[in-house]
This record gives C-alpha cells, sequence and structure tokens, in this order.
C-alpha cells in the first residue's frame, strides 16, 4: 500500500467523527520504482492532506518532507517534486497495520493490502 | 442451477482460490473484462489533458479493469472483498494499491478527493442479504452515500452491471438518486441479446448539460425496425385463391432477396453490434452467370 492510499483512507467505524489519518504501524517497507509524472504531482499536491502524509513517510522511514505544508512555488523545482514522489508513491507498506486514531481497531496490513473488512457490530 | 454467482454464494466465498484463479486464466473473461473497463472509462469522460487521474475500482477483483485503467495512464485504488482475487492481483503484479474492503459498508475515504470511479460487475452483488446483519437497502444506501462524498464535485461514477431483473435496476438506481448523483442507464447494443451491456452512469452534483447521459453504441434511432413501410414490399401481390374470401397476404417474390432486403438486414445486423461489411454498389448485386 502505497503512502497515496493511505492519505486517502479514513476509518469507517460506525460513531468515530474523524477517522483520518490512520496511524501507521509499521513492520516492512518495500520501495518499488514507479515513473515519475510532474503532472499528477501537481494535481494530487492539493489535495493531500501534507502533515499527514509528512508523519506516515517519518515513520516509514523516509524524513525528507518538510512537516508544515509547503508553499506551492515548491512545485517548480524539481528536487522537491521527486522527494514528494519518492514518499508518495515508491513507499509500499507491505506487513504492518492501520490504527484507527479514536477508537484504536486495528487494521492488519499484509502483503501490501489492508483489510478494511469491520465486523458486524462496528457497521 | 443458475448461471448467476451471486446466486451461488456471497462474494468473498465464491471467488475462492479455485475460482480467482479460473476468472483470471479465461482469456474469454480477460478480453471481456477489458472491454467493458474500456468502454466504462470511456463513459467516465475524463478530461483529455494529459494529467493522469486519481480512480476508484470497485469490485477491482484480481485487477483486469485496473490494468486498462493503467494503460490509460491513470492512477487506481482498487476495493475488493475476496482476499483470493486480491492475491491474484498480487501475483499479476498490478500497478494499483489494493485494499480489502465491503463496499456495503461504505467506503472509508476521505471526502472530496477521487476524480472518478468504475466497477465492472460488482454493484449487483450488493442486492444481495448473504449474511443476517445484511440488510440489502441499507448496504445500497452506505455504499453510495459513501461513494457520493468521496468523489470530487462534477466526478463520474460509471458501474457496469448486470442487473437480475427490472426492479433490481430500479432499485440500484433509486438509491443512487437519493444519494444524490445524477444520470441514468446506458444500455449498449439493446437489441442483441448478447452483446448487450449496461452501465449505470452517475454524476456527483445537480443535473445540467455536462451530466447529460452519454448515447449508448448500437442504438441509431431510425436502424432497424421504423423503416419497414418502403422498400421491399414493391412485388407484393395478393394472390385470391377463393373467391370469397381473401387469403393472407402471400408474398410472391421470385427475385429472391431484393437490394433493400439486405441492407435492411445489414442494418439489423449492425445494431447487434456484429461486424457487418460496409455498403456499396455492389451490395446484394447477382454474381454473373458462368457456365
Amino acid at each position: 500500500m502505497r503512502l497515496l492510499t493511505h492519505n486517502m483512507l479514513s476509518s469507517n467505524i460506525k460513531g468515530v467523527i474523524n477517522g483520518f489519518p490512520l496511524r501507521i504501524e509499521a513492520e516492512r517497507v518495500v520501495e518499488k520504482q514507479v515513473d515519475f509524472n510532474p503532472d499528477f504531482l501537481k494535481n494530487m499536491f492539493s489535495k493531500i492532506d501534507w502533515k499527514a502524509l509528512a508523519d506516515a513517510s517519518k515513520i516509514m522511514g523516509y524524513p525528507e518532507l518538510p512537516d508544515e505544508l509547503p508553499d506551492s512555488s515548491l512545485l517548480d523545482s524539481d528536487e522537491f517534486l521527486h522527494k514528494f514522489h519518492h514518499a508518495l508513491l515508491e513507499l509500499h507498506l507491505e506487513e504492518g497495520a492501520l490504527v484507527c486514531p479514536e477508537t484504536g481497531r486495528r487494521f492488519p496490513v499484509n502483503k501490501g493490502i489492508p483489510n478494511m473488512l469491520l465486523h458486524e457490530d462496528e457497521v | 442451477m443458475s448461471s448467476r454467482p451471486e446466486l451461488q454464494a456471497p462474494p468473498e466465498i465464491f471467488y475462492d482460490d479455485v475460482e480467482a484463479r479460473k476468472y483470471t486464466s479465461s482469456s474469454r473473461i480477460v478480453g471481456i473484462q477489458a472491454e467493458l473497463s474500456e468502454r466504462a472509462l470511456e463513459l467516465l469522460a475524463l478530461p483529455d489533458d494529459g494529467i493522469p487521474r486519481l480512480l476508484l475500482d470497485i469490485g477491482c477483483g484480481s485487477g483486469l479493469s485496473g490494468e486498462t485503467i493503467s494503460e490509460n495512464g491513470h492512477q487506481w485504488i482498487g476495493l475488493d472483498i475476496s482476499r483470493s482475487m486480491l492475491d491474484v492481483a498480487l501475483e499479476r503484479e498490478t500497478d494499483g494499491d489494493l485494499i480489502l474492503g465491503d463496499m456495503g459498508q461504505g467506503l472509508g475515504l476521505r471526502p472530496g478527493l477521487i476524480d472518478g470511479a468504475i466497477s465492472i460487475s460488482a454493484v449487483q452483488w450488493l442486492c444481495n442479504a448473504d449474511k443476517s446483519c445484511h440488510e440489502p437497502r441499507l448496504r445500497l444506501k452506505a455504499f453510495f452515500g459513501s461513494l457520493y462524498r468521496c468523489l470530487g464535485r462534477g466526478a463520474r461514477a460509471v458501474f457496469q452491471l448486470y442487473p437480475e431483473n427490472n426492479a433490481q435496476r430500479e432499485l440500484i438506481l433509486s438509491f443512487a438518486m437519493r444519494a444524490g448523483f445524477a444520470g441514468g442507464v446506458v444500455i449498449d447494443y439493446p437489441h442483441s441479446s448478447k452483446k448487450r451491456k449496461e452501465y449505470l452512469v452517475l454524476t456527483c452534483g445537480p443535473p445540467s448539460l455536462s451530466t447529460a447521459t452519454p448515447r449508448a453504441k448500437g442504438e441509431d434511432g431510425s436502424s432497424c425496425s421504423d423503416d419497414e413501410s418502403s422498400g421491399d414490399e414493391e412485388n407484393q401481390t395478393v394472390c385470391i385463391s377463393d373467391r370469397h374470401r381473401p387469403r393472407k397476404k402471400q408474398k410472391l417474390t421470385k427475385k429472391g432477396k431484393t437490394r433493400a432486403w439486405v441492407l435492411k438486414k445489414k442494418e439489423k445486423m449492425r445494431s447487434k453490434g456484429n461486424v457487418v461489411p460496409p455498403d456499396s454498389k455492389y451490395t446484394a448485386r447477382k454474381r454473373k452467370a458462368h457456365f
């Protein structure tokens, strides 16, 4: 699972008001090469929750991203875009878990697939 | 036994390891899936500016439809309830991210971020109650409600589906409308029983010009059935064998199939989506009588 997906996912348990961001418990992180596409990054930049991405990439062992939401003028800098690209698309959480920030419910991640199935009483 | 998989077992049980592998190794299914997802992507009508979008593939299965999205240069996130199908997708090294989840429990995604959603032959599963806690109406409501939230404004969702009957189609459509979607059903090749495919095309937001449902394939208004009045009835004679009682009209066409008849037949085949050679001046011409 890429951090792009992590940035979209939120906890869907009944009664949870703010299920975002899910806390990452990383056991194994892999990196996979993905084609660099600046257009996509620029498109996604406004949609990404920056703090969640920066925190997540730190946990995944890539502390290169700035903590605060960078100015959009940085999007012209190639170096920044490459870092953004690496964090967003190339870091994969292979084994571990996602934890709901409100209830502490663990969603296990196996072979890169998070199990977001809810139990009957959580729907 | 019905051939509809929905009626046999819940999706996470029906698509077990064996079925998942069978599904993906059948070149016929792979071909159909690619065709369906290609058409769904076309109906999604993403702006043609070369910027990759973030799409959602609901019921992505082994990633056959996702492959088409990747080929078109977009990023995607796939959701499926069958772990076996997702394992096959992993083996096939699909580009998108996979999530094990149940669409009937609602999509746990942040609001307003997804640029479009497609789903190939999946939504009809929602109409089944596979567990005691399942209530199809609630599940449809949860699904369409959460989908509406996570799509960006003006984004489209295209679902290819096989509704069991009219009631099911109306049920699905009514819940989509209740969630706030505008749109309707597009039926490709409505005259053909084999090639007929239904797509639910939904747009986030109130109805407007841009949300008008696109045209279906193989449905050119005048094509067949309506033009019976003209053409091939010119050689018709009424044959009266009994002086008192006119018999039914009998066609006395000694000349065989006329050009008009052939053209009409070809048009009908075209509307069914069959491959038909183009019309030319040679169409329906007699061959030379060789000795």
